[in-house]
């Protein structure tokens, strides 16, 4: 069975890059080296010492090595969520990673 | 191809994702490709309140480059068949002989 990411099509999909960003957008399409479209995209930017940051990106490509993690997002589970109130060191970068 | 083999043979079985960033997944494995990508179906963080970024992921593709360790449950591995399929793939090539 390949591990392909045809059923995260059209959702709201949280990403994970290689640097530790987090961003959050509507998959549109990617292709069999995991580049990415995605669109209405936002990075939310975490710290320790202030709330969770959101900023908008619009349309956005991610290449293929610099992801890490992608998961389909809990919408309900998200709104729920007091992002305000979040205060988390960012995910640390991948190290020694190749393509 | 041998490792491919494997983690197909550990579909469906619960396995914990250990990746480069230092964060720990664990979950079903749900697929798996030949470059060694996963998909992980009922995802949890191992220390998730420290990671509120994959708070809400229902399902996680995790591209093979990122992985550094898979802990798979041993009751679940060969591992004499495992030596031996290995010592196979890497014998050297027998020469057809000519007549």
């Amino acid at each position: 069975m390949a591990s392909t990411i045809k059923e995260l099509i059209d959702k709201k999909v949280n990403v994970v890059c290689v640097d530790g960003r987090n961003l959050i957008g509507i998959l549109s399409g990617y292709d069999q080296l995991q580049n990415l479209v995605l669109t209405d995209c936002h990075e939310r930017s975490y710290s320790s010492t202030s709330p969770v940051e959101l900023v908008p990106l619009g349309v956005y490509i991610v290449r293929g090595d610099s992801l890490a993690i992608l998961g389909e997002l809990d919408v309900e589970e998200d709104a729920k969520r007091d992002l305000g109130g979040i205060r988390a060191e960012p995910v640390r970068p991948v190290l020694h990673t190749q393509s | 191809m041998l490792f491919f083999s494997f983690f197909k043979t550990l579909i469906g079985k619960t396995v914990a994702v250990e990746l480069k960033n230092d964060v720990i997944l664990t979950g079903t494995l749900h697929s798996c490709d030949q470059y060694l990508n996963l998909k992980l179906s009922s995802v949890t963080v191992v220390n998730g309140d420290k990671y509120p970024q994959l708070g809400c992921l229902k399902n996680a593709f995790v591209r093979g480059s990122v992985v550094r360790y898979v802990q798979i449950p041993s009751g679940e591995v060969n591992t004499e068949l495992l030596e031996d399929a290995t010592r196979k793939e890497n014998a050297p090539k027998k020469r057809e002989v000519a007549k």
